[in-house]
């Protein structure tokens, strides 16, 4: 089996699932016991706070836990709402590619009194500064633009964003979750005042993430209940699960520097082969793009048929496609980089990791045309669009 | 796993797939800005379906539900054809997820739409009641 599937979610690394072993088996203890076993979990949840800081270039006191990334994002999305409320300022300013856990979040805020600007993206699925400059208000809140896009992997400019926002002294937001431990990330170079990661996109476990919170800010709580996370995040604290990100997160930056150029490598080969498809185009920025992103739409057939057929051969992919959610409508993120809906249907989205090889691209280049080739000879669409009934879209 | 057994067999390998030169009825349903369209082309001899082929763009569902329609008309005199219902097709398929419903519904407008086509062709008469129009796309009104 290929796993090209990496943006949803990676295989637990060796080295993880070591570090966490101890904690799953002898190592039980309840960091708040006072005990030598709690003590123990109390030391391990430290040292994992403070690997986790230090290579994203924060400060131990400014990493809370969550559950995942769309823990931290729900979390940092409410601290400034909080906040804003407090000051009179109802307005945040977002963008139309990100991710749901922001989206939804902001639906929420929407109905209770917030305005939002959903800033429009250029056609590589990038916002511009100056847009959010220009958006910016005197009652504005927050600013919260994804540092990487999860679908296309287009990666944000968001170092600009953040200064911009320091200028106008609005609160900035970013959920890191596609980038860290993919492409460098420095919260103080950076200049974000809030920034969510989730483990289990870098070789981590499932169920554990963090939200980074600039000193001076005091997270809201969307759990209530005890101590724990500096009286942010009440229960117990999974131990293994953040162990095991620390260690994860540790050996992705040690490694980060030599994966991005061999990960750069594949996806650009990747991208080349699978461009030779006729009417096919890629989705998402051809540069600033996260190391083992494709995200690609082929005219003429539909992403889940696709999907399946790969997986039938022994890939296994994922599509913006509408079916694979359970909605009806295709991706919000092929459609704000102005792609029809007929053609964001027929969306696939390949991603790397460091345990992928350059033999499995590939096979990936040899089987997708022949999955294409053979939907296209089913489809009507395709026949329309042989016989000239129909226009391309993709030329 | 998301699909039957039997969704997946006809998903892989349909029946009856294909394009048909001079069709006695064809009928086209569905729109690719909602990812679904369906086409089944008849061949209607004394009133009876000798031969049909389909071509769907969509979903694995969408594929199997064609598939599925086409081996349950094959041979069958058009009264019969015209008795098939969604519900039918999707109890041959063992069953599809809630949210592809609606492809067994575009499988069996496509086939009554072939059967109107031939009707209309010929100018044989046939009780509109027959043939509801088809439904309205509720994500793009279309």
């Amino acid at each position: 089996m290929i796993y090209a599937d990496n943006a949803a979610t990676t295989a637990l690394s060796k080295t993880a699932l070591e570090a966490m072993l101890p904690f799953l088996r002898e190592n039980y203890g309840n960091p708040s016991s006072l005990h030598t076993a709690g003590q123990e979990a109390a030391t391990a949840l430290f040292n994992a706070r403070k690997d986790i800081a230090d290579c994203i270039g924060a400060d131990v006191k400014e990493i809370y836990f969550t559950s995942g990334g769309s823990e931290a994002d729900n979390q940092a999305l409410l601290t400034a709402a909080e906040l804003g409320e407090r000051k009179g300022k109802k307005h945040i300013v977002s963008d139309k590619v990100e991710h749901h856990a922001v989206l939804h979040t902001l639906k929420k805020l929407e109905k209770r009194g917030f305005e939002v600007t959903l800033l429009d993206v250029d056609g590589e699925g990038s916002v511009n500064p100056e847009d959010v400059r220009a958006a910016i208000r005197p009652d504005t809140a927050l600013v919260t633009i994804m540092t990487a896009n999860n679908e296309i992997g287009t990666i944000m400019p968001v170092k600009e964003i953040a200064a911009v926002c320091k200028e106008n002294g609005v609160l900035f937001h970013t959920d890191a979750v596609q980038a860290v431990g993919h492409i460098p990330i420095n919260v103080g170079e950076l200049g974000c005042d809030m920034l969510s990661l989730a483990a289990h996109k870098f070789h981590g476990p499932k169920g554990v993430g963090a939200l980074y919170v600039r000193k001076g800010l005091t997270p809201s709580i969307l759990i209530e209940g005890g101590a724990q996370e500096r009286g942010r995040r009440g229960g117990t604290e999974n131990i293994p699960a953040t162990v095991g990100m620390a260690a994860a997160l540790r050996e992705a930056t040690a490694r980060l520097e030599e994966n991005s150029e061999r990960l750069t490598k594949m996806r650009d080969r990747l991208i080349e082969g699978l461009s030779e498809i006729p009417h096919s185009i890629l989705n998402g920025a051809a540069e600033k793009r996260l190391p083992g992103n494709v995200n690609m739409c082929f005219e003429g057939i539909e992403g889940e048929s696709l999907l399946l057929l790969l997986d039938i051969k022994g890939i296994c992919g994922s599509s913006g496609s509408a079916c694979t959610s359970g909605s009806l409508d295709p991706s919000h993120v092929l459609l704000a980089i102005g792609r029809p809906h007929e053609v964001a249907h027929g969306s696939l989205r390949l991603t790397l990791s460091e345990y992928n090889t350059e033999e499995d691209v590939e096979t990936i280049i040899k089987t997708v045309p022949e999955v294409v080739d053979y939907l296209r000879r089913i489809s009507p669409v395709w026949q329309d669009l042989q016989e000239g009934k129909r226009k391309y879209v993709i030329q | 796993m998301l699909y039957s057994e039997k969704v997946m067999d006809h998903f892989t390998n349909p029946r009856n797939v294909g394009t048909m030169e001079n069709a006695d009825g064809v009928g086209e349903v569905g729109n690719a800005k909602c990812g679904d369209i369906m086409k089944i082309f008849l061949k209607i001899n004394d009133d009876v379906i000798e031969d049909v082929k389909f071509s769907t763009f969509g979903c694995g569902s969408a594929i199997a539900s064609s598939s599925m329609a086409t081996e349950m008309i094959k041979g069958k005199p058009l009264s019969q054809a015209l008795e098939l219902t969604n519900k039918a097709v999707v109890e041959a398929l063992d069953g599809l997820p809630p949210h592809k419903i609606h492809c067994s519904v575009l499988a069996e407008e496509a086939v009554k739409a072939a059967i109107k086509d031939y009707y209309d062709k010929n100018g044989i008469a046939y009780d509109e009641s027959l043939f509801p129009q088809e439904h309205d796309c509720e994500h793009c009104g279309e």
